[in-house]
């Protein structure tokens, strides 16, 4: 059968199946219908909620300016689809191509999409997670409870990781006047995924908002009362903070389990795929049935040396699902790689944060423009000589200039003036980002090698 | 045609009705350096990433090069401080971060939103004061006098000064599009007199304002204490009248290059009149089809700049024009055709980068009511002459009269 046939088929009467109906997954099965689809589309999530968007979870929804089933994501168009929420996905059969989920139903797929994301990283000790006041932020559920506490007037709330999630969280307490600890491990806020240099501005500008910042020091334990509400939280430098509220945001955990056993090279870092989103099988052997996108995904990136990198972004989900959707339909000549650029923002106490590339890869930084201690400024990070990362506070209209730096692997540091050139800005200094070997909780890119399949894998959660 | 004399035939006057097949043949060369003059910039990503760019400057202080042929838009000479608009961050930013506490999202957005109703109005007076219907020069009778009314209610101009300042507005208008044959020295002294003039009429109300402030922006920015400090009163007068001068001409133009675009597109104006928020993708189409400014003339380059395959030496000046890149086919499909129903719509119209336009979100709002009240109110309109009368100048670029004719105007 000449393989045009074969496809025109598949786009014709296939079968596609796609797990883990989120972002992701919902921009991948438009993509799929817009470039012609016309067979059965299957969107599978274990959540009973159709797709919503996250990042407002946690600023708008916190914040009550709006509600958490007010985050619907807007649709590009009609998928004419069959849902099924509320169900997980249990188990896959490589060989027979089905997905089996957990009513006991098996769905048989010609193409398969994995979009199954990641999710919080529960307290480690089960019985101080379960105190009633302990909350994780990732889903809709999540932000409806912890907003309708933060609604009732905590008298405090703990954070516990001062990553994105967890300075945005405290941004919001603060802004409804609650009163918020932060206990980060690290020496400041956002080091994972900015560097030192850049993670004291963030503690500058969370003190200065009233957060009680707690850095270099671990929490021990959680304390219950005896209705099982949390009390307090004790912290390894010996002292405690009384709390009504905690927050426990120590980054994410790949859902990957349910293809445990599967073949498949899914493991704890994500399932590992090529730059075309084609799932490798543990064997290290590229599939061709099997697709892969958004958090769940570990890929690699020519401009990062080839590195396989995981990105907890929201750009990253849409671009990487609509490549993958593409080349789920197409011939492998006209398939295209995933090269997109990592990029992120964030929103905390009124400042906004972008950045750009692959900060935590920089060893230097240079302030290109504007002032540390003014709070607006350009940080370019540098890697063997080249530029390889950029992030900005409330500058974020120079953000493209760099992306094109990182792009052409401009040298480093960038050899020309710039407006808004101050002294600082003179030289690069030690970007001071923590030991890769001691894991931070909550960095949103992680570089995970090179092997696709790599065996010697190891967890090492982001204990606290 | 060698590009020099390309370059020259653009600012020719007689080719100002219809520039744009000369920008296709700019095109060709993205970037076009005239001799010892300015860089000439006229392909979409070209400009939109030099407008991104930190090694470019709008600081005039920062221009040592020449600065390519005259453009017959002389540099105030005012012993005002330079306005936002020609400088750089961070005096730029701090600048217009105060500015816009005062104006817009997200620290006011009811400023803007809140005049929609006062706009409406201003409309309404003015298509109410037109003349006899078998000759309205729209520009006189309209859009001329519609922005600068606008400008005196926001920053709150009491309603008795508003003619003066209209004379002043027409004064300065003037000067920006010398007639041929006029003496350049005369013209100079006018302007400066209307100039001088000005600035001591607002310095007398941003004192009398300090006293006693309203609600108007003119009373905040005067009062405004903020994380950035307060104005200056001579910063205060600069921004002043940047609004005015900014927001002026530029909206005069669109309102009349919209009004002349839609009745050369009936169908158009057919779909207006019956559907009055087809005004707002129409006037973002506008903005790409018939830019009232042409092109960005004021940066410089701070480095050598590699782009599209030519070095941009130290120092030199660009030319940034946006008025082609709107037209650039590597950006827009179909670019020469007027299509309020494109989707894929980020025209260059109001610039882009930490200089992009200031007043877009009032503009934009001025032109939606203005175009669809004309398209409402004027019954069976008629263009009189086409191609009109243009204004001289070439960067802001417009008709100087729009002679049309309608049969009746509904109430
Ligand atoms: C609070 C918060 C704030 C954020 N803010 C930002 C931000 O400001 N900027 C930014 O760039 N990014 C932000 N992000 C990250 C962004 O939301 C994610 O990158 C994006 O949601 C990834 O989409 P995804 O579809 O890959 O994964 P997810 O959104 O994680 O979706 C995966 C889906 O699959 C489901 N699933 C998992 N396992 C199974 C299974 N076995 N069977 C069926 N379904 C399954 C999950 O329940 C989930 O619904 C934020 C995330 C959170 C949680
Ligand atoms: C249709 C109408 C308008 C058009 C086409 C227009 C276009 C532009 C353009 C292209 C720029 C960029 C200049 C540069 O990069 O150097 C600009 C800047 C500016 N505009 Fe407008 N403008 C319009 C209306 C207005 C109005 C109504 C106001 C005031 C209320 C205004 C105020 C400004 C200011 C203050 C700047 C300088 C911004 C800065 O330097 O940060 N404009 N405008």
């Amino acid at each position: 059968m000449p393989a045009d046939g074969h496809l025109e088929r598949l786009k014709r009467e296939g079968r596609i199946v796609v797990v883990g109906a989120s972002l992701a997954g919902l921009r991948a099965a438009e993509t799929l219908r817009e470039e012609g689809f016309a067979g059965t589309l299957t969107m599978v999530g274990d959540e009973p909620y159709e797709p919503y968007d996250r990042p407002p979870l946690s600023k708008g929804v916190l914040l009550s300016r709006t509600t958490a089933d007010h985050t619907a994501l807007p649709r590009r168009r009609n998928l004419d689809a069959d849902w099924r929420l509320g169900i997980a996905a249990t188990g896959l059969d490589m060989a027979a191509k089905r997905v089996r989920l957990a009513d006991g139903e098996e769905i048989e797929y010609d193409r398969l999409l994995i979009a199954t994301g990641v999710r919080a990283r529960p307290w480690p000790h089960e019985r101080e997670a379960e105190l009633d006041g302990v909350f994780v932020l990732r889903t809709r559920d999540d932000a409806t409870a912890l907003q309708k506490r933060l609604a009732d007037g905590p008298r405090r709330v703990f954070v516990i990781g001062a990553g994105f999630t967890g300075s945005e969280i405290a941004s919001a307490c603060r802004e409804r006047e609650i009163s918020v600890t932060v206990a980060e491990r690290g020496a400041a806020p956002l080091v994972g995924a900015l560097g030192g240099v850049v993670g004291e501005v963030a503690a500058q500008l969370q003190r200065e908002n009233g957060v009680d910042l707690r850095t270099g020091v671990m929490v021990t334990g959680l304390e219950g009362d005896s209705a099982g509400r949390v009390r307090s939280a004790h912290l390894s430098d010996g002292s405690s903070v009384e709390t009504d509220v905690v927050v426990v945001s120590l980054g994410a955990t790949r859902n990957t389990e349910w293809l445990a056993g599967s073949g498949l090279g899914a493991g704890p870092r994500g399932i590992a795929c090529d730059a075309g989103c084609r799932a490798f099988d543990i064997r290290g052997i590229v599939t061709d049935d099997i697709f892969v996108a958004g958090d769940v995904a570990r890929s690699p990136h020519p401009l990062f040396g080839y590195q396989f990198l995981s990105l907890e972004h929201w750009g990253n989900a849409v671009s990487q699902a609509e490549t993958a959707a593409h080349n789920m339909l197409c011939e492998s000549v006209d398939r295209r790689p995933h090269m997109w650029v990592p990029a992120f923002w964030s929103s905390q106490f009124g400042v906004n944060i972008k950045s750009v590339g692959v900060p935590s890869m920089g060893t230097e930084i240079l302030i290109s423009q504007g002032s540390l201690a003014e709070r607006r400024f350009v940080g370019v990070y540098g890697y063997q000589d080249r530029v390889i990362g950029a992030v900005t506070f409330d500058q974020a209209r120079w953000l493209p200039f760099y992306e094109h730096l990182i792009e052409t692997t401009a040298p480093f540091p960038p050899p020309f003036p710039t407006v808004d050139r101050r002294p600082e800005g003179a030289r690069p200094v030690p970007a001071d980002f923590p030991d890769p070997s001691v894991p931070t909780h909550g960095p949103t890119v992680t570089l995970s090698g090179y092997s696709p399949a790599d065996r010697r894998m190891t967890f090492t959660p982001g204990r606290h | 045609m060698t590009q020099g004399s390309l370059l020259r035939q653009i600012l020719e006057y007689e080719n100002r009705h219809d520039p744009y097949p000369l920008y296709a043949e700019l095109r060709k060369t993205p970037v076009l350096n005239d001799g010892d003059g300015a860089y000439v910039v006229s392909t979409y990503h070209e400009i939109l990433s030099l407008l991104h760019d930190p090694r470019v400057s709008s600081d005039a202080r920062n221009m040592t090069r020449a600065a390519g042929p005259d453009l017959q838009q002389q540099e105030e000479e005012t012993a005002l401080p330079p306005s936002f608009i020609r400088l750089d961050p961070p005096e730029h930013d701090r600048l217009r971060r105060m500015t816009n506490t005062s104006f817009g999202p997200p620290h006011e957005p009811r400023r803007v939103h809140e005049m929609r109703g006062e706009l409406g109005g201003i409309v309404s007076d003015l298509i109410a004061g037109i003349g006899s219907t078998d000759r309205i020069d729209l520009v006189e009778e309209f859009s001329y006098p519609f922005p600068v009314t606008v400008i005196c209610r926001l920053l709150g101009v009491p309603r008795e000064d508003e003619s003066r300042f209209h004379g002043w507005a027409d004064t300065l208008a003037a000067s920006l599009d010398p007639m041929p044959g006029e003496d350049a020295t005369e013209r100079n002294k006018i302007a400066q007199k209307a100039r001088t003039e000005l600035g001591m009429y607002l310095a007398g109300l941003i004192e009398e304002r300090r006293r006693n402030p309203q609600e108007d922006m003119l009373s905040e920015l005067a009062t405004l204490k903020g994380p950035d400090g307060s104005m200056t009163t001579m910063e205060l007068l600069s921004t002043a009248a940047l609004l005015l001068i900014a927001g002026h001409e530029t909206t005069v133009n669109l309102i009349t290059n919209g009004m002349l675009t839609l009745l050369r597109n009936p169908d158009v104006l057919r779909r207006l009149r019956e559907d009055p928020g087809l005004s707002v993708p129409l006037v973002e189409e506008l903005l790409r089809f018939e830019p009232p400014v042409q092109l960005v003339p004021n940066r410089t380059t701070l480095a050598d700049i590699e782009i599209a395959g030519v070095t941009i030496p130290k120092g030199a000046s660009l030319w940034l024009v946006v008025a082609a890149g709107n037209r650039d086919p590597l950006r827009f499909k179909d670019p020469d055709r007027f299509d309020p129903d494109r989707e894929d719509i980020e025209h260059l119209g109001f610039g882009s980068g930490v200089h992009s336009c200031f007043g877009a979100p009032l503009a934009r709002q001025e032109a939606q009511i203005a175009l669809s009240e004309l398209a409402r109110r004027l019954v069976n309109p008629r263009l009189l002459e086409d191609p009109p009368e243009y204004r001289r100048n070439a960067v802001l670029r417009g008709p100087r009269h729009l002679p049309i004719a309608c049969d009746d105007i509904m109430p």
